[in-house]
């Protein structure tokens, strides 16, 4: 039996190139980004998705009404990472947000730095960065800094 | 309107995992020979099985395959199929034959290409040897070989390969 010293061992990268189907409500939502502008969905009831949600989770209604919310909004939560890793987009210190855009009820999920981790509480205020590129995905907002 | 800015309906999700693979000591075993262009399987001392590639067990009788059994490059097709969907990233050009190759004295079968050979023209029980990269390209990889190729050989009756303890 071999030591384990003695065991071959190789990095290996398993990649998919997943295409997702964004369907008409999400496909609305992701060219609006490709414009900087950040669109929430409206329930007859007046509540705003944002991101944009298909379907009320509470009354199950189809959600076809598209606003825009932000560039604004309010961090609701978030979670500081001091040292980023190589997967991370952001190479210094950022914070993953959970951020109430303004005219949205609901959160959306991003990053927010450009700022120290004690420049940071539940709700303070931020602003989208747009990305150079207009990729029709969510990181054409590059992510959200303290607003000026 | 920029071509990256028409709309799209999909995103992309793409999805990477990088890690480290180590292999057990019958993988590096087997894969040390591989390097050398010899292929090696393992035998059950119990039922008398030979696994290649070995995995270091019999999954019948639960002991470790530690006899070593040279093969050579020769075998036969046990099963194939022809693949016409490109698959994203795989630089082999469809349509080609992947197939189920039982090597001489190997009573379980691994997966490689057909090659060299008119697709219409492969069949199961198809005599087959590897052709090998050139030596200096070996390394701990099948992908040694690059593809099987048929021989002028009579077939095999696929039915005779079945296991039967002795």
């Amino acid at each position: 039996m071999s030591d384990s010293k003695d065991l071959l061992r190789a990095p290996f990268e398993l990649a998919y190139n997943y295409k997702r189907s964004s369907g008409p409500v999400m496909s609305k939502f992701f060219e609006a980004l490709g414009q900087q502008k950040i669109l929430g969905t409206k329930s007859n009831a007046g509540k705003v998705f944002s991101p944009a949600a298909e379907f009320d989770p509470e009354t199950n209604e189809p959600l076809k009404e598209m606003v825009e919310v932000g560039p604004g909004g309010v961090v609701e939560s978030f979670s500081w990472i001091e040292n980023p890793q190589h997967h991370h987009l952001i190479k210094e210190p950022f914070a993953f947000a959970l951020i109430k855009l303004d005219g949205a009820d609901t959160s959306m999920l991003h990053m927010v730095t450009d700022c120290k981790e004690s420049d940071l509480s539940i709700g303070t205020r931020v602003q989208a960065t747009w990305s150079e590129t207009h990729e029709q995905r969510i990181t054409d907002i590059k992510f959200f800094k303290l607003e000026s | 309107m920029s071509a990256e800015e028409k709309p799209k309906d999909y995103s992309e999700s793409p999805i990477n995992l990088e890690y480290f693979y180590t292999a057990g000591s019958a993988t590096t075993r087997f894969l040390n020979q591989v390097k050398e262009g010899n292929i090696v399987g393992q035998g059950c001392p119990k039922c008398k099985a030979v696994y290649v590639p070995p995995r270091g067990s019999c999954p019948r009788c639960g002991v470790a395959t530690d006899i070593e059994v040279p093969l050579t490059d020769k075998g036969c097709i046990e099963s194939f199929t022809v693949v016409h969907i490109p698959i994203p990233g795989n630089p082999i050009v469809p349509p080609y034959v992947c197939a189920m190759i039982r090597l001489d004295g190997a009573n379980i079968s691994f997966l490689h290409l057909i090659q060299d050979v008119d697709i219409e023209k492969i069949r199961i029980g198809m005599r087959i040897q590897a052709v090998w990269k050139p030596k200096e390209e070996w390394t701990h990889s099948l992908e040694n070989i690059k593809w099987f190729a048929p021989i002028d050989e009579p077939d095999v009756d696929v039915a005779t390969l079945r296991f039967q303890e002795s």
